[in-house]
């Protein structure tokens, strides 16, 4: 394995377009380019292919999460993982076989320039047909050469409520009018209210509102948000079709609540890609992700799924040195 | 084109998944199903089915007239079965519940201070339970509340009672 030191300049360096239109990217020692089908990624000891719509997809949430919690692995071999303030770019890291054969290989970048590569290669490399958000029913193609850009779909506004969804000051529900139409899938979803008396001078204090109905109006798959917050207990609820597109690594415990309908988990370990389990969930069941496993799930319907974070940012340090059990309960 | 059927689930009606073992322990996954556990609970019984150190996620069953309850923090209370109406107060005196106190507290009877208001919830609606508000679930017929929460001292820990301990094989529902 290589690694360097922390590369700090935040100034992307791409190429001109090649001729299929799109740029090449460099990040430290690590190439990116694709053409109509594939992206390519290259660095000192190796290289890998990867389909250009699930590495668009992957590389949306990465976006959008700001590397999220602990490891976003794009797939067996590609990834990132969050230090927060400073970001692992690697190649085979988290790959048994990658690592055996040393030709695994990672970069540590500051946010800044790893954010802002990856932001201009999604924002290049994404034509007017395709969301990466979106699920497979619902965008058009991803392959072809150079073809516009989509710039309102890869630069939705992320929900992060301050306190909870509906409060005043707070996100908004959503509703026809101000663009979030029911869901193909969840037609049938109740969108009654709750009904709130609140005496005067409460107003802004009595507070309810739809979950479920906000989250048969999503417009996106596999995309965390906070709905409300008490300190660092997060609900982030999301609506899930098809394919997580990423493995998500955890770097603590995370919790998952089936909402509605269901989805099947792999689940392996973190770090040499070992299978450990497959979790089945079905509405109202509730499991558990150690914080020494990774996870991809598949929904064969949209479904609501509750994920439940811890976001202090003291745990990964401490679960790393054993001062934190990686499990959420010893019985 | 399908007509899809979203699947919620109920006290009535719910089907379990479980953790099929390939190489691990099926007690850190902590698996277990809320209404399988409301099913069993007495009213308004706070059992954990969620811990993240000090954080918790409880299940309640809503059945009657919950205690009076109050926390330095907020809460947010889920209802995923039934109808629960929540009654909320403004306590006139907000250091019964000490700062810094963990999770709720049970108060004696109904506490001096204002009222702010109910909510009738139904399934899917997700409330605020203000810090510094006492609030009171009502339920003519069993529901189900999960609680985002604290652990405080009314928490119940049963895990070894609800999550699964043994590697289960369960079919996908579809296909």
């Amino acid at each position: 394995m290589s690694a360097v030191e922390t590369k700090s300049t935040s100034e992307v360096v791409a190429s001109k377009p090649n001729q299929h239109g799109y740029k090449a990217f460099t990040l430290g020692e690590f190439a990116f380019s694709r053409d109509e089908y594939f992206v390519y990624v290259k660095w000192p000891t190796g290289s890998h292919v990867m389909s250009a719509d699930a590495f668009l997809r992957a590389l949306q949430r990465d976006v959008a999460w700001d590397f999220f919690y602990g490891i976003v692995n794009f797939d067996g071999v590609v990834g990132t993982m969050n230090h927060y303030g400073t970001v692992d770019l690697f190649a085979g890291r988290y790959n048994d076989s990658y690592r055996k054969a040393e030709l695994d290989h990672v970069e540590n970048f500051e946010t800044p320039l790893i954010r802002e590569t990856f932001k201009s290669m999604l924002d290049d490399w994404t034509n007017k047909t395709f969301d990466p958000f979106a699920s497979p029913f619902e965008t058009g193609t991803a392959f072809g050469g150079k073809n516009g850009e989509n710039r309102a779909a890869i630069n939705r506004h992320r929900v992060t409520a301050k306190r909870m969804v509906s409060v005043a000051g707070d996100e908004p529900i959503r509703t026809d009018a101000n663009g979030f139409p029911i869901n193909r899938q969840f037609k049938d979803v109740p969108q009654d209210e709750p009904e709130i008396k609140a005496e005067l001078g409460f107003e802004n204090e009595v507070a309810s509102f739809n979950l479920f109905a906000y989250l048969s109006r999503s417009n996106v798959t596999w995309n965390p948000s906070v709905v409300s917050v008490c300190k660092d207990s997060l609900y982030c609820p999301t609506t899930e079709e098809y394919i997580l597109p990423i493995i998500h690594g955890n770097d603590r415990v995370e919790w998952f609540i089936q909402l509605s309908d269901e989805i099947y988990w792999d689940v392996e370990d973190r770090d040499s890609g070992a299978a450990r389990a497959k979790v089945v969930m079905k509405a109202g069941d509730v499991s558990a992700m150690p914080a020494y496993i990774r996870h991809q799930g598949y929904s064969p319907k949209r479904s609501m799924l509750l994920v439940w974070e811890n976001g202090s940012p003291d745990l990964p340090a401490l679960i790393s040195s054993g001062k934190l059990p990686s499990v959420p309960a010893e019985f | 084109m399908s007509d899809y059927v979203t699947r919620f689930g109920s006290l009535e009606s719910y089907t379990k998944g479980g953790v099929e073992i390939i190489d691990d322990d099926p007690k850190h996954y902590t698996f277990s199903n809320i209404f399988e556990v409301a099913s069993k609970a007495k009213p308004y019984q706070k059992i954990a089915v969620a811990k993240n150190i000090q954080y918790v996620v409880e299940v309640q069953r809503a059945e009657g007239t919950s205690d009076w309850r109050a926390a330095a923090h907020d809460e947010f209370a889920l209802v995923m079965d039934g109808e629960v109406q929540i009654r909320l107060l403004k306590l006139a005196e907000p250091s019964i519940v000490p700062s810094g106190t963990d999770g709720s507290i049970r108060l004696a009877g109904k506490p001096e201070g204002k009222p702010m208001g109910t909510v009738k919830a139904r399934r899917g609606h997700l409330t605020l339970l203000p810090a510094g508000a006492a609030y009171q679930f009502h339920a003519d017929r069993p529901g189900v509340i999960l609680l985002q929460t604290i652990a405080g001292k009314d928490t119940e820990f049963r895990w070894a009672e609800i999550c699964q301990t043994a590697s289960r094989n369960v079919p996908f529902s579809v296909a």
